[in-house]
């Protein structure tokens, strides 16, 4: 079942050697739907999302994308690939227009427009100056300029956590169209909630080890109780 | 009295500035009489020493040998004082030396080269002292602010790295920001000069007794000098202090 896997981790140990967040993990990314990456603050989940996207390396253990240990791709055609969106979403300097400049210069206002309409914006915010949008329509714009590189999988490190109720269903719709078209997600969440509305697969992460991992039906049986609650299990329990 | 030669007696009387000075800190309360006296002592000792040594080396008949030796040690005390005051910058000491070098190489090279100035212990040692000297404080700012930026500015520096730009592309906008700040005072200073303040070179020239017109040729010279030396060393330690902040893999390094 190899093919269905679009990361594949191996023994991976990660942070300071001395005082690892990682501690060994070992875990098949699935290549479709959006796996959620849940547990406690500090228990490795954004160490995690950073070593798929190389911005940090292992201390040891090994990660494959696509088939190849992801020490061997060009760290720029792996991020363009393997694109990464982050809680506060970064805005460079000058318009909505030169931000996507950073991600495809020479883009032609088509191409532009096409993506904003993606991302559910207007086209008049293409000449808005960019960090005048609201946290929704910044977090909205990161996006798109993440999509402009066509990449195969979006790695999304809490990105709605910031956000109020309106702009965070925004983007968990887009999220879902995404998943849907055929752009599998990585997805950390600490909300509960989100976690049940978005994720097909669960990974669940205590103390940088991996506590549970699977479909997010399965986890809701899951034995150990705080599994259970770090997927929201309880809330559906709660409520019926 | 030969212009040149203000004489001891001459020395003594200029010293009434400083009385000056201790008598308002006293007058004000300042607290500041022992520590002005401290400078003026400690600027006329060293002062004398250069002088002195400045003498030495001028006179001797190895003067080019000599005179290549202190520029050396000049480039590494000069290297010394940039890590003591940005010891956080990584490899600072070192990049310092070669920023400095390759400052020294590409200002002198000029002014010798085009024969500017005739290449002998007398010009060497003062115009690399103007190097150094003037480099100092932009390399220190840069390259904290550059260090700083790194850290400060890590979202939007990781963000460009996710969208699969180089290091170096990511980097950029950072350091275009930070090499303006510490080009731009040396510029204005520049623009000012001869309406706010009479420099120190052209200033010392005439009191010297040299014609005003030849003393200006020096200053504008030497001014140049400032301005092409601070470009160089600080886009040198911008570039090394840039390739130290990222691992070969495009990779910001997380420093606590």
């Amino acid at each position: 079942m190899t093919t269905s896997a679009t990361f594949e981790l191996s023994g991976v140990v990660a942070g300071p050697p001395d005082a690892p967040i990682l501690r060994g993990i070992s875990l098949e990314v699935p290549c479709e739907g959006i796996l959620a990456v849940a547990g406690p603050s500090g228990s490795g989940k954004s160490t995690l999302l950073r070593l798929l996207n190389r911005l940090d390396d292992p201390v040891s253990g090994s990660i494959r994308w696509d088939g190849r240990d992801i020490t061997e791709w060009d760290p720029r055609e792996l991020r363009r690939n393997v694109a990464m969106i982050f809680q506060s979403a970064p805005i460079f300097p000058g318009t909505v227009l030169d931000n996507f400049e950073v991600a495809l210069p020479g883009i032609d206002l088509d191409r532009a427009n096409h993506v904003l309409d993606r991302v559910g914006m207007p086209s008049e915010l293409l000449e808005r100056p960019a960090d005048q949008l609201s946290g929704g329509e910044a977090q909205r714009m990161s996006i798109a300029r993440a999509l402009l590189t066509e990449p195969r999988v979006l790695l999304a490190d809490e990105p709605t956590a910031a956000l109020d109720t309106a702009a965070r269903r925004t983007i968990e719709d887009l999220a879902r169209g995404l998943a849907d078209s055929g752009v599998p997600l990585v997805w950390i969440t600490h909300d509960t909630a989100q976690l049940r509305r978005l994720a097909d697969h669960a990974v669940v992460l205590i103390e940088g080890d991996i506590a549970a991992f699977g479909h997010l039906a399965e986890l809701n049986r899951h034995g150990d109780a705080r599994v259970r609650e770090l997927v929201g299990a309880t809330l559906d329990e709660e409520s019926e | 009295m030969n212009a040149a030669d203000i004489g001891l007696t001459g020395l003594a009387a200029s010293s009434i500035l400083i009385a000056v000075g201790v008598a308002i800190s006293m007058w004000r309360h300042l607290g500041l009489e022992g520590q002005l006296l401290w400078a003026a002592l400690r600027a006329l000792v060293q002062l004398l020493i250069v002088g002195f040594a400045l003498q030495l080396v001028i006179d001797n008949e190895n003067s080019l040998v000599y005179s290549l030796i202190w520029l050396a040690v000049m480039q590494l005390f000069a290297s010394y004082t940039t890590w003591r005051r940005a010891p956080e910058v990584p490899s600072v000491f070192l990049l310092a030396l070669i920023a400095y070098s390759a400052s020294m190489i590409v200002t002198l090279g000029v002014l010798f080269g085009f024969q500017v100035y005739e290449f002998e212990g007398r010009t060497i040692v003062p115009l690399a002292g103007i190097v150094v000297g003037n480099s100092l404080s932009a390399t220190v700012l840069l390259s904290r602010r550059i260090f700083d930026a790194g850290r400060e500015r890590r979202t939007e520096i990781e963000g460009r790295l996710a969208l699969g730009l180089s290091a170096v592309d990511a980097f950029q906008p950072v350091l275009r920001n930070s090499l303006r700040t510490a080009l731009i005072p040396q510029i204005e200073s520049t623009k000012a000069v001869g309406i706010i303040a009479l420099p120190g070179a052209m200033v010392g020239l005439i009191l010297a007794g040299v014609d005003p017109a030849d003393a200006v040729r020096v200053q504008i010279s030497v001014m140049y000098l400032v301005l092409g030396s601070v470009a160089t060393t600080t886009a040198v330690m911008s570039l090394g202090i840039s390739r130290k902040m990222f691992t070969s893999s495009d990779q910001l390094i997380r420093r606590s």
